[in-house]
């Protein structure tokens, strides 16, 4: 083993003994049965595998994928110009915009989601204000839709996709945008053929953080969405917490691990191309 | 072919290049010389559209360029550092700017062909930049600009990035290749001896002015300020009843006859250079010392602490004012 092998042992110790190893305690797990009382059963069953195929879930599961990868997108849409504007402004402005995106990480999450509550309920902020105002005549019910919860997710997890974006961007050649400008390209052709294949990694990152993240928070769907708009992480937690049925949520994670593990690197695949793989010197 | 009608550029009121007029002719290797700072880079990326004179205007065959941003100016800069798209074959380094003029795909493929093959890339099209050396990624630099056909190439010392003997064999084929190209190439570099070699015409600035404009000949034989006169080649300074002239080293006789000789002195070093070898003199009563270059047709050669008069010829003075 080289010097940077032995380097990257307590790494690998590390990551062994904190996810690989409650990883596999969660697979086998997720092989068990459970007895009237929720005790584990030690015997090899597939019983937990065979529930998930209930149509119930299997809409859980579809509509958890859905929202994930709409925040993802959503976030993307608009984390790209915003990092834009705050990489390429003065150093000053920079600070500020990079301090405004963290500021809220400041305050705890839990009273930050309540506030959208506070912001979207029937007699909130919002309806009452649009009242006042005579656009609307009775309150719009905003709180407890699926609506609510996608605003939720976007709104925590836009800084995920921000800062590497923001990253990726500052950390770019600006002289390839001098070339390509001076080659004849327009700033929007600039940006298309340079600056946005030059940010993908940043993209990536940002992706992937945020569709994860998304699939595996239950806070903002239990309090903006409400007992109509469960997702599987919701699933989970009830079934380890309230239903004592953990066969069933261990199950139902490693059915979403695998997932997760599939669509990464399918979307892994897609953003790669020839360029990065002789990069990575795999030719 | 490229007119430069009082150009000046100011940075935070500080004027970095004093009203410039210059007029460059179709065909002509033009050089920008000077140390660094001394606002030559800045002229150029005003002709290529990357900052806006403060003042004057710039006319490129009859049109004034002035207010058009780079895309729209038909000519090509090579930059210093080359700035190649990482994420981009040679190849497609190269058909990027046809691309953007949305040239039929056939002549696109054309036009890589001939341009690889006049940089001697046609191995290593596939290849991407990272996989190139420095001497490789600046030819791909300027196929990827004279694959446009420009009206003017602009090159921003494009060789100061590589070792000096490939510098040297790039040299002599950029100027190869500015001859069988026949456009306008605008040079902008502070190594004196590449301006020398290359150049139809220099013009030599300093601290944002021009010092003189003038062929490499006119420039080495008759320079017209104290500046034109050290910056380039190796020269030395006299100053007599307030009047301050230049003699080249090579115009410098070393005698053994002390009484007969203009100044006189003790070599304080010799320097062998092969073809020629040189004497380093320290003058009396001066706190100076001049270079004489010698060839080897001395009876006996120069011991260091000998004490040696220095003559010259008063047609090899070359007045640069008082």
């Amino acid at each position: 083993m080289k010097k940077s092998g032995f380097a990257l042992i307590p790494v690998m110790l590390w990551l062994s003994l904190f996810l690989v190893v409650p990883m596999l305690i969660v697979v086998g797990i997720s092989f068990m049965q459970r007895d009237t009382d929720g005790n584990l059963i030690y015997t090899f069953s597939l019983d937990a595998y065979k529930i998930f195929f209930d149509s119930l879930y299997l809409g859980i599961y579809w509509d958890t994928i859905v929202l994930s990868v709409a925040t993802t997108v959503i976030c993307l849409l608009l984390s790209y110009p915003l990092a834009y504007y705050i990489a390429r402004s003065g150093p000053r402005r920079q600070t500020w915009g990079l301090a405004l995106i963290t500021i809220p990480f400041w305050i705890n999450f839990l009273i930050r989601t309540y506030a959208w509550v506070l912001l979207l309920r029937t007699q909130g902020v919002v309806n009452s204000l649009f009242m006042n105002l005579g656009w609307i005549s009775e309150p719009m019910q905003m709180l407890y839709t699926k609506g609510a919860v996608l605003l939720g997710m976007v709104y925590t997890f836009i800084p995920f996709m921000v800062l590497p974006i923001y990253v990726a961007i500052e950390q770019m050649d600006r002289r390839l945008l001098e070339a390509a400008s001076d080659l004849g390209a327009s700033p929007w052709r600039s940006f298309w053929h340079i600056t946005l294949p030059q940010t993908k990694s940043g993209i990536t990152t940002g992706a992937v953080l945020v569709y994860v993240s998304t699939t595996g928070m239950f806070v903002v769907t239990d309090i903006l969405g409400g007992a109509k708009s469960s997702m599987i992480s919701n699933i989970i937690q009830t079934q380890f917490l309230g239903a004592r049925n953990w066969p069933f949520g261990a199950a139902l994670s490693v059915i979403f691990v695998i997932t997760s593990f599939i669509l990464i690197a399918l979307f892994n695949k897609a953003m790669t191309s020839r360029y990065e793989t002789v990069k990575e010197g795999r030719v | 072919m490229i007119e430069l009608v009082d150009v000046q550029k100011n940075f935070a009121g500080q004027m970095v290049v004093h009203p410039l007029n210059l007029t460059i002719k179709e065909g002509e290797f033009l050089t920008l010389l000077g140390p660094s700072g001394c606002g030559k880079t800045t002229i150029l990326r005003m002709i290529a559209g990357f900052e806006q004179p403060t003042e004057g205007q710039i006319v490129l065959d009859g049109a004034d360029l002035t207010a058009l941003p780079p895309n729209r100016r038909d000519l090509n800069l090579v930059f210093q550092h080359y700035a190649l798209f990482p994420h981009m074959t040679v190849e497609d380094n190269i058909a990027f700017g046809l691309k953007m003029k949305k040239l039929p795909q056939a002549e696109i493929k054309q036009r890589i062909e001939e341009a690889v093959a006049m940089t001697q890339l046609t191995p290593l099209v596939k290849r991407y930049p990272h996989q190139l050396s420095g001497g490789q990624q600046q030819r791909v630099a300027i196929a990827r600009a004279i694959a446009n056909k420009p009206k003017v190439l602009l090159l921003d010392e494009p060789l100061g990035a590589l070792d000096l003997q490939l510098r040297k064999n790039l040299q002599s084929e950029l100027k190869q290749l500015q001859r069988s190209l026949g456009i306008t190439f605008v040079y902008v570099t502070h190594d004196q001896e590449e301006a020398m070699m290359l150049s139809d015409r220099i013009v030599i600035m300093n601290n944002g002015q021009v010092e003189q404009i003038g062929t490499p000949r006119e420039i080495y034989a008759t320079p017209a300020t104290l500046f034109a006169a050290t910056f380039v080649g190796e020269n030395n300074i006299f100053s007599q009843d307030g009047r301050l002239f230049a003699v080249r080293p090579e115009k410098l006789k070393a005698t053994r006859d002390t009484d007969a000789a203009k100044r006189t002195g003790v070599v304080q070093d010799v320097l062998y250079l092969g073809s020629i070898h040189k004497l380093v003199v320290q003058l009396d009563g001066e706190p100076m010392t001049v270079t004489i270059a010698l060839d080897f047709t001395d009876e006996r050669p120069w011991e260091i602490g000998e004490k040696l008069g220095v003559n010259w010829g008063s047609q090899d003075e070359v007045n640069i004012g008082a």
